[in-house]
């Protein structure tokens, strides 16, 4: 089986601050992995270092079994590292977020990012605008009304798999909270990802919208063949859903196993279940 | 959707032809018929519509900006210079640059687009368009090469800093123009005006006796500007234009779902640029010559102000509000400045400069209290689509009541 | 030898009217995040407020006068322009910000009859007189000028540093929302803060003024941009920042006036900020700020 994602001793420092310590994990094709940790324990620092947002201090991160990604402390960072394996990453590898979306990895946000002033149609039309044929003259002076009509359509043809397409026209903002995390979904779906980053997906929703929610990722991951990704508090979820799980604690991987392992590690349950209210 | 987007289209052709009918129409009424004063060619309507006209582009071209991708800047008037400077440089007749550049001993480009043509074509109206589409083109072309190297270092930074950064730039520029060194004062004639250069009136055409046969010195500005805000209409409603609205609704959002964006701010600034500098070709062809000394901050800081009351965001509210905007501070507003009395009664506070005070208060309310300006970042189609669709829901109603009366009465 | 000690002297001083301009745009940028685009023409009004008082008024009542009007000025702009968009976007703001200084130019134009205003240095004798310093003729303007600005930011700092307003300023330039849930009266902070940069502005258009002498409605413009470039350069936020950037741009400002590229003296300012904007966006004494995502 095909590693997608890989991540090897990384570390996030900022000044002196270490966010993320040495982390190293990886998500194989087809995988539902989850990261849980308790609140400031540096998911979604995670997540900002794979897609870009962020440049770790040291470490690889590869994708499809290619580096993506490379680090090493320079400059001030050199005698303020704070992380370990310092001298291991000899290479610089920079990419900006938009490179990665384009490689195929995409993602949606902890506090929903949507854009407000457009419709929900238009919000997932223009996350395809990396994937156009035509440049800034044709688009302009309308010689692209082949693409625009085929991009309208697969973005009709997404909302309605996840049950948005009698709103496309409404404002996305006027959207209830739920709907909002599913156009996300659409919205991200929309750049032809191989592997999605779910950061939060069930934030804010009850018990029933969260049951729904696991079958809706299953079923977008046979549907377009993905790897998921997924960061989440809601446990119910993440047992039901993962295939592996890592828990990570002060930017440090504490355990890593199935649903069944992680629930009998007793490490996770003093770092996080033991502290955290049990959901 | 494709199909209404075919036929908005065709109605916002028919309505802008059907616009630059009546400009011409009104223009003219005065060769066939006895109008009455303010229909007259020297009548300030004209002045309004021209100046109207010019700044409609202007304002379009910096809301492109501003409103549309969100990029704070205030370099407009920069632009504005260099699109203005190229077109006197490069219009101006070899002739009139010998005595207008009198100070330097001439100037040191012997050219000029419309007699370059004039040679091909001879001298009519043919190669004066000609010539000052090719310096136009030029023009805008110089002001976004500018852009872009200017770009290159300041787009990276975030809001205010941009905005003080371009600010410093148009400065800069302003200064470059006002130079004096004999090298230099050889091309831009230092901080001397530029004259000379054809203008609206020159697109009159005359008959042999030199007379008017046809006016068409505010069809032209009307025609030069329409044709640039139909580009950025379509540039805004394409997908480049959806990818520049998505940078200003969210910046972290849009480069995760893959917009690049370095490159689309770099777009959007170059493609403002670009229609700044024309725009700037016409505040020259309009105002006569060319100087560095009008491009000030305050220049840009109006046109600003023109887009906010216009709404951020909006064409048609940025080409409304520059109308109104020149109306009422050329014309409609005037009698503040007179010093007046009715009768025995001398009216207070009337005199010169009143009118401006009032005007920015105006300014100031619209700021505080009506944000969204006239249109908000709707467009004037929308608004009136919405307007029929209420009016039509009412009528609806209005017919249930009445069914509704009969129905009980039966 | 002689004409750059006369250039530098004059340098110095032109530093600390920016001073005392300067670092009422960094204190209210620090609090609100705005540039304050209305400062420059709030020290211009003073000037003229300066101009119409002394007609009637002896010097020593007229300056202290002219300090209150204009505090009083800059506090009313604050609540009537700003305080309203207090939630509102950034942009509504500097907006707002541009307005305001669009309406006191016009003001002024229509008060002033669009005549360029005398300022009365005869009137003021203790500035314009004049002392001989490395053989020019000085005037004590430009002596004390340095002093004042000295004074006036050690008393700042210990205003500050030391008392509980400054460190609601501090508090409130940190962190907004946060300081406000603390019980902080974060509009109280605020006045303070356009009431100290308002007071500062007025010194600093008596000591810029008297030197000048001739004052129109746009003479706030350029050195009110000129002291933004140096809150820039010296780090946006930081007073001595402000202070030192100002005593830069008054320097160089002042030595490029005395060659042959006098025409680039603003020129230069700016270039100097948008290379200090690209190189370094936190100026010589900024914090550097992570965005959050």
């Amino acid at each position: 089986m095909k590693t997608v994602l890989k991540l090897e001793d990384i570390t996030m420092q900022f000044g002196g601050v270490v966010a993320v310590n040495n982390l190293s994990m990886h998500v194989d094709e087809g995988e539902i992995v989850s990261l849980i940790g308790p609140n400031g324990a540096g998911k979604t620092t995670v997540f900002n270092v794979i897609t870009g947002v962020y440049e770790a201090t040291n470490g690889r991160v590869s994708f499809e079994e290619n580096p993506m990604l490379e680090n090493f402390p320079k400059g001030k960072m050199k005698t303020l590292y704070a992380g370990e394996n310092a001298g291991v990453y000899t290479a610089t590898m920079v990419k900006t977020p938009d490179k990665i979306t384009e490689m195929g990895i995409a993602r949606t946000f902890q506090n929903i990012r949507l854009f407000k002033s457009m419709t929900v149609l238009e919000n997932v039309v223009t996350a395809m605008h990396l994937r156009r044929k035509s440049n800034f003259f044709t688009a302009t002076f309308m010689l692209d009304r082949a693409e625009r009509k085929k991009f309208v359509e697969k973005a009709e043809a997404l909302l309605k798999e996840v049950d948005l397409f009698d709103l496309k026209d409404e404002l996305a903002t006027s959207l209830p909270y739920g709907k909002q995390r599913r156009l996300e979904i659409a919205r991200a779906l929309a750049t032809e990802p191989k592997l999605l980053l779910l950061d939060e997906p069930a934030a804010g929703m009850n018990p029933q919208e969260t049951e729904d929610l696991t079958k809706f990722i299953h079923s977008i991951r046979d549907k377009f063949g993905l790897t998921i990704f997924l960061i989440e508090h809601h446990m119910n979820l993440v047992m039901d859903i993962s295939d592996r799980i890592y828990v990570i604690d002060f930017g440090k991987q504490i355990a890593e196993g199935t649903p069944a392992e992680i629930q009998d590690n007793q490490k996770v349950i003093d770092a996080y279940l033991g502290v955290a209210d049990n959901e | 959707m494709e199909k209404t987007n075919k036929k908005s289209l065709v109605y916002a052709l028919a309505a802008i032809l059907c616009l630059l009918l009546a400009v011409s129409l009104l223009e003219n009424l005065n060769l066939w018929i006895t109008v009455p004063k303010w229909l007259k060619p020297t009548s300030m309507l004209f002045t309004v519509l021209k100046k109207g006209a010019v700044y409609s582009l202007i304002a379009v071209s910096l809301n492109l900006l501003n409103g549309f991708t969100g990029l704070f800047s205030l370099g407009h008037a920069g632009f504005m210079l260099l699109g203005a400077y190229t077109y006197a440089i490069f219009c101006t007749p070899i002739d009139v640059k010998t005595s207008v550049f009198y100070k330097y001993g001439g100037s040191s480009v012997n050219f000029s687009f419309v007699e370059m043509y004039e040679k091909l074509f001879g001298e009519n109206m043919l190669s004066v368009s000609l010539g000052v589409i090719t310096a136009m083109i030029l023009a805008g072309l110089v002001a976004a090469l500018v852009a872009f190297l200017i770009g290159l270092p300041v787009l990276r930074l975030k809001s205010d800093y941009l905005a003080i950064a371009t600010l410093g730039f148009a400065e800069i520029v302003r200064a470059l123009f006002q130079w004096e060194a004999p090298f230099w004062g050889k091309i831009t004639n230092g901080a001397n005006m530029i004259k000379g250069f054809p203008k609206f009136s020159d697109f009159n055409i005359k008959g042999a006796n030199g007379q008017v046969v046809y006016y068409m010195s505010t069809l032209v500005p009307f025609l030069f500007a329409g044709a640039c805000i139909a580009i950025m209409v379509l540039i805004i409603r394409s997908t480049h234009g959806r990818a520049f609205k998505a940078i200003r609704d969210d910046e972290i959002a849009a480069e995760a779902m893959g917009i690049n964006l370095a490159k689309h701010k770099m777009l959007s600034f170059c493609t403002s640029a670009f229609f700044a500098g024309i725009g700037g070709v016409m505040y020259a062809m309009y105002t006569t010559t060319v100087q560095a000394k009008p491009f000030t901050s305050a220049l840009t800081y109006e046109i600003l102000l023109i887009v906010v009351i216009g709404g951020i965001g909006s064409v048609s509210g940025s080409c409304l509000a520059s109308f109104l905007f020149i109306a009422c501070s050329e014309w409609w507003l005037r009698f503040l400045d007179k010093e007046t009395v009715i009768g025995s009664f001398r009216v207070p506070l009337l005199r010169d400069g009143f009118r401006m005070v009032v005007f920015s208060v105006v300014i100031m309310i619209i700021v505080l209290f009506f944000r969204r300006g006239i249109m908000g970042d709707k467009e004037l189609p929308d608004v009136m689509r919405n307007l029929g669709k209420k009016i039509s829901q009412k009528k609806l109603k209005a017919k249930e009541g009445a069914t509704d009366e009969n129905g009980t009465e039966a | 030898m002689e004409f750059f000690a006369s250039l530098l002297v004059s340098g110095v001083s032109l530093g600390g009217q920016y001073a005392l301009i300067a670092i009422g745009y960094t204190m209210v940028y620090g609090i609100l995040r705005l540039i304050n685009f209305a400062h420059g023409d709030v020290f211009m009004v003073s000037g003229m407020i300066m101009v119409y008082m002394s007609t009637v008024l002896p010097w020593y009542v007229a300056i202290p006068l002219s300090v209150i009007v204009t505090v009083i000025l800059g506090g009313t702009i604050e609540r009537v322009a700003y305080k309203p968009l207090r939630s509102a976007p950034r942009m509504s703001v500097m907006i707002s910000a541009i307005g305001v200084s669009y309406l006191l130019q016009n003001l002024m134009t229509y008060i002033t009859a669009g005549q360029p205003q005398y300022y009365p240095n005869n009137r003021i004798p203790f500035l314009s007189k004049t002392v001989n310093i490395f053989g020019t003729p000085t005037q004590w303007a430009k002596l004390i000028t340095p002093v004042i600005v000295v004074a006036l930011v050690v008393a700042l700092t210990y205003l500050i540093n030391r008392t509980k307003v400054g460190m609601a300023m501090r508090a409130v330039s940190k962190d907004f929302e946060t300081s406000q849930l603390m019980g902080i009266k974060i509009n109280s902070v605020i006045s303070t803060t356009f009431i100290i940069g308002s007071t500062l502005a007025a010194v600093g258009s008596i000591l810029y003024f008297s030197n000048y002498s001739v004052i129109v409605p746009t003479s706030g413009a350029l050195p009110g941009l000129r002291a933004f470039v140096a809150a820039v350069v010296g780090g946006i936020g930081s007073i001595p920042g402000a202070v030192v950037g100002a005593f830069v741009v008054g320097i160089c400002e002042s030595l490029i006036r005395g060659t042959d590229l006098a025409t680039f003296a603003d020129a230069f300012t700016f270039a100097l900020l948008i290379i200090i904007l690209v190189v370094k966006p936190t100026g010589l004494f900024g914090e550097k700020t992570t965005d959050k995502v």
